[in-house]
């Protein structure tokens, strides 16, 4: 309070003391005004400046960071497109080679059998033999008037009975002549099933390569896009990638669920080998890290084994390898999964053994009575973790195929994540320098408020001048609302 | 005996795997120790079935590794002679577990007939277990005195003078009131703030009093 005092001009009248002060202050204000704005200015350069040119450098890299992912993204894109269509070519090759490799032959069967058909189709055509020419004679005896003569009459009959013989004779010749073309078209059944089944092989077989051929086209018209290095294709080939990504992910996941069971299974029985008081850190045992141990030994030599089975393609110098050295390879490392399996499973029986004696113990220290034996019932879940430790190696063994996925997938999801990243770094940056502008600007504006009655003093009087310099004083612009710093 | 085998064969296995590992394993132990007094004077010798309680739930619940001794509480306690059982558990849980089977009988057969004795001296107790604790190299120790916290000592023996009790757990089980606290519990009362004045002044991380025998768990509540 003594303090406020001492700044009082009149200490009995505050008031006044505190207007003249404001005065005195507002007129000092006036005076720093320039040097004020250049200041705050400058700060604002100062501040915003490197901000600007921060942000700008941020958003450069993001697209040169952009380009690379863009380059490797396609690079890859190209490399495995490129795979699918060899592998698409050598099915075509496998399904020409299997298919259409014995189709000379086939076509041979098909034209004899076709020629065969013919032929008995032929004689299927065979008309048998026209009546003859004696049924005109008969016609005209036919027309003969008897006239009553008992002579023409009988010669009539017996011309009629002639002739009712060879007509059943002709009849009988008729009909043997067509049971014989039914017995051939008969016997064309077998050829006609035959052509048939050899046609729609013919079609199957050449739907499978038009099918094979449409998709080497699809895989070409892809790999043609990549090729051109297209967005479209930059597009589909990151979403391949985060979709890789998120299904590795998730199956890894379920994996290390695997691993952990695993890990519970041995982590036990493990301190009975390494000691059960020895610590790497204050809460890690050494014999759960030995357990670990095991366990990652074991996903190595399963990634072992699919390199050299070349299923993934973690580690080229293995998939380079000459096809002995891979077998070799392949043995080997089956081996010591077996033998890690067969070992885990052990593990796990002492596991089941350890707790047992351990449950015993402490009954007998409970004094309680002891459980009663289940039978066969008390060892299924001895035989369930053994079996468990013998087939979790083995499962193991396969995260090799989504761990390719993942680093493969993660490449292009990280790049992507990071490209963002930086983005929004930048921008964040910019939207700072453009606070630090405006801010700037804000506070020159405050600091005229500050002085605003010298301001408006030094207006009338620049306008009075202006007036009188050209004779219309009392004119001011009226759109003239702010007042503007001193130049 | 099929253990021993799945032992050996494994350790073969893993020994070159964890060598790097226990190669740059933490130095600090992190082994428990225990030294558990009991108190055989007078009628508090009548408790031993509670002691033994206290003693299965140890051995129950300490860990390969660790270290449990059990000494008896009599007219002179530095010595020892007055310790009944004592081991440092295998570190092979299977080992740990035939050492503690063994370790209960011994003290089984020891309360059984226990006989009480003229004089209590706790002191002399205390200074032997502190030894032993520090003999072991735990990270953590701990002494549980089964006592009803009354010294009784004879005219000869001397412990009026100060004690060290270094980063050593102090736990006082069972203090059963004596006929004169339930006249006076402030007897009582002061009995057990004179303890605790004087373990602290030991030099002790902790004094815990648990009578509550249901709550034994509470023994490794802080440690």
């Amino acid at each position: 309070m003594s303090d406020l005092k001492m700044w009082m001009i009149w200490p009995g009248n505050p008031a006044l003391s505190i207007l003249v002060l404001a005065l005195i202050a507002m007129v000092a204000l006036y005076a720093a005004r320039a040097p004020m704005h250049a200041l705050l200015r400058s700060a604002s350069q100062t501040l915003g400046g490197p901000l600007r040119l921060g942000a700008r450098w941020l958003f450069g890299v993001a697209e040169e960071l952009r380009a690379r992912n863009k380059a490797v993204l396609l690079a890859q894109g190209r490399r495995e497109t490129g795979q699918r269509i060899e592998r698409e070519f050598e099915r075509l090759a496998l399904m020409v080679s299997r298919d259409l490799q014995g189709y000379p032959t086939l076509q041979r069967k098909l034209l004899e059998e076709i020629t065969r058909v013919e032929e008995d189709y032929k004689k299927c055509g065979e008309v048998p033999p026209p009546p003859p020419d004696w049924v005109d004679a008969v016609t005209a005896v036919a027309k003969i008037k008897t006239g009553g003569g008992e002579v023409v009459q009988k010669i009539l009959v017996d011309i009629r009975q002639s002739l009712e013989s060879i007509h059943d004779k002709a009849l009988a010749e008729y009909r043997r002549a067509y049971q014989m073309r039914h017995s051939i078209l008969e016997g064309f059944m077998p050829y006609w099933r035959s052509l048939d089944k050899t046609m729609k092989q013919v079609d199957k077989n050449m739907t499978g390569i038009q099918d094979a051929a449409a998709a080497v086209d699809a895989q070409m018209v892809s790999y043609k896009e990549i090729a051109a290095r297209s967005d479209e294709a930059e597009s589909q080939l990151t979403n391949s990638a985060f979709t890789q990504f998120a299904i590795a992910a998730i199956v890894m996941a379920v994996a290390l669920g695997g691993a952990f069971v695993n890990f519970k299974l041995i982590a036990l029985p493990m301190s009975e080998m390494v000691g059960a008081s020895d610590y790497i850190t204050a809460t890690l045992r050494t014999s759960e890290v030995a357990a670990l141990v095991i366990i990652l030994v074991e996903a190595s030599m399963g990634l072992f084994v699919m390199e050299s089975l070349r299923i993934t393609h973690l580690f080229p110098r293995i998939s380079n390898l000459d096809d002995r050295m891979r077998r070799r390879m392949i043995w080997i490392s089956l081996s010591l999964l077996f033998l890690l399996a067969g070992i885990e499973s052990a593990l796990a029986l002492m596991r089941d053994m350890l707790i047992a004696d351990k449950q015993a113990l402490l009954q007998s220290l409970a004094t309680t009575a002891p459980v009663v034996n289940e039978g066969w019932l008390g060892h299924i879940p001895t035989a369930g973790q053994m079996v468990l430790g013998f087939i979790l190696p083995f499962a193991l063994a396969f995260v090799a195929v989504p761990l390719e996925s993942f680093i493969h997938s993660a490449r292009t999801v990280g790049g992507a994540l990071l490209v963002h990243l930086i983005n929004a770094l930048g921008f964040a940056m910019r939207i700072a320098a453009n606070l630090v502008k405006q801010l700037s600007r804000a506070l020159v504006h405050a600091y005229d408020v500050l002085i605003v009655l010298p301001l408006l003093a030094e207006h009338l009087f620049r306008a009075r001048r202006h007036g009188a310099r050209n004779g219309a004083a009392d004119r001011v612009d009226p759109r003239e609302t702010t007042l503007h710093p001193l130049s | 005996m099929r253990t021993r085998t799945f032992t050996l064969a494994a350790r073969l296995l893993v020994a070159v795997l964890v060598l790097a590992a226990a190669g740059c394993g933490d130095s600090r132990s992190h082994a428990q120790a225990v030294y558990m007094l009991v108190d055989t004077s007078g009628t508090y010798a009548k408790q031993a079935d509670k002691a033994q309680r206290v003693i299965n739930y140890l051995l129950g619940t300490l860990n390969p590794g660790d270290s449990l001794a059990v000494a008896r509480v009599v007219s002179r306690s530095f010595s020892e002679k007055d310790i009944i059982a004592k081991a440092t558990f295998d570190t092979r849980p299977s080992e740990a577990n035939a050492q503690k089977r063994a370790f209960q009988a011994k003290t089984e057969a020891f309360l059984k007939d226990v006989q009480p004795t003229a004089h209590t001296d706790i002191t002399g107790g205390l200074i032997q277990g502190a030894e032993f604790l520090n003999e072991t190299g735990a990270g953590t120790k701990t002494v549980i005195i089964f006592s009803d916290m009354q010294e009784d000592l004879d005219r000869v023996t001397v412990r009026n003078f100060p004690i060290k009790l270094n980063h050593i757990r102090v736990i006082a089980l069972n203090v059963t009131k004596l006929n004169t606290d339930n006249i006076d519990p402030r007897r009582y009362l002061g009995r057990l703030a004179a303890w605790h004045k004087r373990v602290m002044a030991a030099g002790a991380s902790e004094w815990k009093v648990i009578n509550d025998m249901e709550r034994l768990n509470s023994i490794f509540a802080n440690s």
